[in-house]
């Protein structure tokens, strides 16, 4: 049974409708890519699976449950982590204090989280005390991933994490989506990166229009010549 | 000397407790914007009514503080602020959250409030009526005079302002512990930062909110009271604490709990400054002075009926020249 799946979803914001049919899974290791053309629905599919619009056919289930339409705090307490691609931290809130927003729901946990954290992101260390609001933008996407992280989750929703970041952040960043994936923890992300995201993506989801146009592993689509060709830049 | 003492009492003293006054009132205001995003107008009528519980409780039980040598009023002061919570939570629920659900814009509910503060003051007065009514009732106030050597004139300090002066320092020390340690405090300080993200976190906003009514509705209660205790209860309170408590609340920058004490009493020593008569400080010099300049009697900048044009000049300097207040605060 997958982790999180989407079936046919149709959905979109004030009765119109911008995904018109949508299926995706992955498994609890694994890492899915969003990719796609502007306005192919990629940030309003993963906003549909976290709750945040009216999903008005098809069914997302996670680990077999269905969760359509949920609220996003129930998901969180089933272990989804959202993490926004704009405004996605506390700002004058120290970097400690945002991820222990992260743990809000399980406050005993919070110092063991913590120091995972901080082994995971280790530049955040440093900067514990200093307001997130004040750190250079690749360090924010860590406070933000991080915070998401804090709540142990089965499955991290990512919104374009690497979104105006220099090349070097960027490896960094998708290194470390691999790290989290790698223990355990099921990654679904949109990406404007295309090629770079589906070089780590096990499951690779091609959308335009609101559908899926090419769903294949994150290899196979690189490789595929049709998918270079339309969506890749050759 | 003498004149020395006479600017401590009228205006040190005098400037501490209208800025304690209007500390604890502005800190509500910006407490309830950052986490509601509007501008709550009936705020000084929470701190009326608070006073207005006291002055009830205190009347029924008039001998309740005698056993701990404190004034009544303050004895009944938890009751009383638990009460004026209650009522600040009820209002929420039945006036402010229904427009929050439909997705009112602020503005909405800046009128709603102003609403409220009719219905508040009208209700008050139809049960206190019109006049002033002392907070100490059978009993009197205690006034220290401090005498120092070498001079006549004492410094004369009441007990409500020693009580004032250790209720703000506990409430703003209190309030500085909650905002920064504990967890709900952080939660409240995250969704005044990003209320989407807050939720997005598992934060249950819905008691942030009536944590926040809790918080804004005791310090009101507290500062409503300990001013009438100091003065004397009147209906019409809030009408003169409106404007300043908003103007010290901007002037700290909205949002920010510390600006908004820095700017109570900021607008409380400038109120107390232009209402000191400064002729009084002069006088010991009256000899050097030149013969054609004749000292006059009065040299307040205004008189002290006018003294609520203070916080309006400051608010309007403000707002002109520095928006966003003396902390970087939000825009109203």
């Amino acid at each position: 049974m997958p982790l999180l799946e989407a079936i046919d979803v149709h959905g979109g914001y004030g009765g119109m409708n911008i995904l018109n049919g949508v299926d995706m899974a992955i498994e609890a290791d694994e890492i899915g890519v969003i990719v796609g053309p502007n306005g192919a629905g990629k940030s309003t599919m993963l906003k549909a699976v976290f709750g945040l619009l009216t999903i008005t056919g098809g069914e997302i289930r996670l680990r077999g449950d269905p969760i359509t339409n949920l609220a996003p705090h129930k998901l969180v307490e089933r272990g989804m982590g959202f993490v926004p691609q704009e405004k996605n931290i506390f700002p004058s809130l120290s970097v400690a204090e945002n991820l222990e927003m992260g743990a809000f729901l399980k406050p005993g946990t919070v110092s063991r989280l913590k120091r995972q954290i901080y082994d995971i992101f280790p530049p955040l260390y440093d900067k514990r005390h200093q307001p997130a609001g004040e750190l250079s933008g690749g360090q924010r996407q860590m406070v933000a991933m991080g915070r998401a992280l804090m709540n142990e989750p089965s499955v991290l929703l990512l919104d374009e994490p690497t979104a105006g970041l220099s090349p070097r952040y960027m490896n960094e960043i998708f290194e470390q989506v691999k790290r989290i994936s790698a223990t355990g923890v099921g990654v679904l992300m949109v990406e404007q990166n295309a090629k770079q995201a589906l070089r780590i993506a096990h499951r690779g989801f091609v959308l335009a229009a609101g559908q899926n146009r090419f769903t294949d592993s994150g290899e196979a689509l690189l490789a595929d010549p049709q998918v270079a060709k339309s969506f890749l830049g050759g | 000397m003498n004149e020395l003492i006479y600017f401590f009492n009228y205006v040190v003293v005098a400037g501490s407790v209208t800025g304690c006054i209007y500390a604890m009132g502005a800190i509500g205001v910006t407490l309830i914007y950052s986490i509601l995003r509007f501008a709550h107008f009936a705020h000084a009528d929470m701190m009326t009514l608070g006073a207005f519980v006291v002055l009830l409780l205190t009347l029924a039980f008039p001998h309740a503080g005698d056993s701990l040598g404190l004034p009544t009023a303050i004895v009944m002061l938890p009751l009383a602020m638990i009460f004026t919570s209650l009522v600040a939570v009820g209002i929420d629920r039945v006036f402010y959250q229904p427009l929050r659900a439909h997705g009112v814009k602020p503005i909405v509910m800046v009128i709603a409030s102003l609403g409220v503060t009719l219905m508040l003051q009208g209700l008050i007065r139809l049960f206190s009526g019109t006049g002033a009514e002392s907070l100490y009732v059978e009993a009197r106030k205690a006034i220290f005079r401090i005498e120092l050597p070498g001079v006549t004139r004492p410094i004369i300090i009441t007990e409500p302002q020693v009580i004032l002066f250790v209720v703000t320092l506990v409430a703003v020390i209190g309030l500085h512990l909650f905002l920064t340690r504990a967890r709900l405090g952080k939660a409240m300080r995250a969704m005044s930062d990003n209320p989407d993200l807050a939720r997005a976190s598992g934060i249950n906003t819905k008691l942030i909110i009536t944590l926040t009514w809790v918080i804004a509705g005791s310090l009101a209660t507290l500062a409503g009271t300990l001013l009438s205790l100091d003065v004397a209860f009147k209906p019409d309170l809030s009408f003169f604490l409106l404007l300043p408590i908003f103007a010290a609340a901007i002037v700290g920058g909205v949002g920010h709990p510390y600006g908004a004490i820095a700017g109570g009493f900021l607008v409380g020593f400038a109120e107390t400054l232009a209402v000191f008569n400064w002729s009084v400080l002069l006088r010991p010099l009256r000899d050097s002075l030149p013969s054609w300049l004749e000292l006059p009697n009065n040299l307040a900048l205004v008189g002290t009926e006018y003294k609520i044009v203070v916080p309006f000049f400051i608010l309007i300097a403000v707002l002109v020249w520095r928006p966003t207040g003396l902390f970087k605060g939000k825009v109203i």
